[in-house]
């Protein structure tokens, strides 16, 4: 592994001179042991950052004066399936949220389950992977909550969350109708005490550009890592057979899975 | 300065072609036929150092503008005010849809910039944009592998600038980089000089000249620094870990907003260094930081030099 991680450095710096060259090309970027070795970077970043985040350090809560008047919306803003719009138009008394995977009781929470939980509320700040940040205030049950309520099995290491909002146009009516979104957290993440499977936002229900009626919040990640339109939770030893493999939506378009910088 | 006229009595066309070599070996006041004294004036690390530095910041440069395509506008403060950036490129599209402006805002200035900056060609079709392709890395929009890009070689970049410090405060190559006061006090002076092109000769050009040091130690403590450290501030994960981060560069969208005018500091500080360095002899330098040999003009230069 060692030796691997010194030959992949090296070949970086020949990538550097060749990377000048050929910036204008994207063939350098398509090219598959290129790609390898730039993301090699992505394990080392994590444990640096997770070496002096840990499990607790928490994410800065502000105060209300400085939460957005409006918290902007990205991505899905309105999940254009006919399953999706009914759950809006019955004020998502119906929604459920399935619990399964690797655990000894399996759950079906209502939002109403959710909300006879101990709840918290924080106020904090959205940060885009597209570089803008946004500042709201989140109320929901803590994941580790759920996730104990469930009894997670000793080889769980991550928890998958499966979501209502398509992504992929896949029969070209210009409406999405397929792939739908996931994202994956590692355990330390998934139990950290501001990850929350937040239904208010800013003291009223959670808007349904914003996820409605629950969506995750995981404070020290970037925004594509927070789930929206939850539906099923899956807790897993490994994503590799979900989807593209690479543990979330954005992942599988080419995203770190490790969403913390 | 005189200037040496010919006594061969070449042919006009010699002449000028020994002027112009003589210009591109050793620059804009360096006489054809000067004795020249051979002089190590670069170690193995520093050149080392230079060169990765330079490619891997070139890297970092190209795919910094790929990641800020992603939200072509740059706030101040915790948070993105939407309504009132400091900076923004915006496209305008005509009733078709087609991209046909490019605008360039800073505060309530705005310029027309199409084709450069705001909205920009990409495989002949006119795209919005903030930085045109040949200037991102990848061209073409795609965050993820800019993202990619720009986090291998973030290490690299903070790796070498590391062992060049550690280089520096043990081989004690850190005086060579001090202004001293000496030196600041001689500034307007060598200012004046510089302006005239009158590069220090001699022993003088055995040492940086203070408007090098100041340059060297501000690019390479202050500026270095910063850049990494407003980068890492964009970081939310960091942020939790250390959240005086934010606080002391006045919030994530300012840190942002800073990492962005450093990134343009190196890039203006780039721009001069090829200046000067094509002023004061391409070739003698070039190869001074490749061999690390260099020539200095034997004759000592008319201004006091510290």
């Amino acid at each position: 592994m060692l030796k691997s991680d010194r030959r992949n450095l090296l070949r970086g710096l020949t990538l550097g001179t060749a990377g000048v060259a050929l910036s204008g090309c994207k063939s350098l970027s398509q090219t598959q042991w290129v790609q390898d070795v730039l993301y090699s970077a992505e394990g080392l970043t994590r444990r640096v950052q997770r070496l002096f985040a840990g499990s607790h350090a928490l994410a800065t809560e502000y105060t209300r004066a400085d939460i957005a008047p409006v918290f902007r919306t990205n991505g899905s803003i309105n999940p254009p399936t006919q399953a999706y719009q009914r759950h809006v138009s019955e004020g998502f008394k119906n929604w459920r949220i399935l619990v399964n995977g690797l655990v000894e009781h399996p759950l079906s929470l209502s939002i109403a389950d959710l909300r006879k939980l101990p709840s918290r509320t924080q106020i904090t700040r959205h940060d885009c992977v597209e570089g803008w940040s946004c500042i709201g205030q989140w109320t929901g049950a803590q994941l580790k909550l759920v996730l104990a309520m469930a009894k997670p099995k000793q080889n769980v290491r991550y928890v998958v969350f499966y979501c209502a909002d398509p992504m992929e146009d896949l029969d070209g009516d210009g409406v999405p109708d397929s792939a739908f979104y996931y994202e994956s957290h590692d355990l330390l993440e998934a139990t950290h005490p501001q990850t929350l499977l937040a239904y208010e936002l800013n003291g009223g229900p959670l808007p349904v550009a914003n996820g409605a009626p629950v969506r995750l919040r995981a404070e020290r990640q970037l925004g594509y890592k927070q789930a929206k339109y939850i539906q099923r939770i899956e807790l897993v030893e490994s994503y590799a057979h979900i989807a593209g493999g690479r543990g979330g939506y954005w992942e599988d378009q080419g995203y770190n899975w490790y969403g913390g910088i | 300065m005189t200037i040496a006229t010919d006594a061969r009595g070449a042919p006009a066309t010699g002449r000028v072609w020994d002027r112009l070599k003589n210009f591109l070996v050793y620059g804009a006041n360096s006489n054809p036929g000067e004795p020249r004294i051979p002089f190590y004036r670069h170690t193995l690390v520093v050149r080392l150092t230079h060169w990765l530095n330079a490619g891997v910041l070139t890297i970092m440069l190209m795919s910094g503008l790929q990641i800020f395509n992603a939200t072509p506008a740059l706030y101040w403060g915790k948070q993105s005010d939407f309504a009132h950036p400091l900076v923004s490129f915006v496209a305008y599209q005509n009733a078709d849809g087609d991209i046909v402006k490019g605008e360039t805002r800073f505060g309530s200035w705005r310029f027309d910039t199409t084709g450069v900056l705001g909205a920009s060609r990409v495989d002949g079709e006119m795209r919005a944009r903030a930085f045109p392709d040949w200037a991102t890395l990848p061209g073409p929009q795609w965050l993820a592998m800019g993202r990619v890009w720009h986090f291998f070689f973030a290490w690299l970049f903070v790796i070498n600038g590391v062992l060049f410090a550690l280089y520096a405060f043990t081989a004690g190559h850190i005086r060579a980089l001090v202004p001293t006061g000496r030196d600041l006090r001689n500034l307007p002076h060598e200012i004046v000089e510089h302006a005239k092109l009158h590069f220090p000769k001699g022993e003088a050009a055995k040492h940086y000249n203070p408007l090098q040091k100041l340059t060297y130690f501000t690019v390479i403590f202050i500026l270095g620094p910063l850049v990494a450290l407003t980068g890492l501030t964009m970081s939310p994960t960091l942020d939790a870990a250390f959240p005086f981060l934010p606080w002391v560069f006045g919030g994530r969208q300012s840190a942002r907003t800073i990492h962005f005018i450093c990134a343009f500091s190196f890039l203006g500080f780039f721009i001069i260094h090829l200046i000067m360095v094509f002023l004061s002899g391409t070739w003698n330098n070039v190869r001074s930081m490749i061999t690390g040999r260099y020539r200095i003009d034997a004759t000592p230069s008319g201004g006091a030099r510290a």
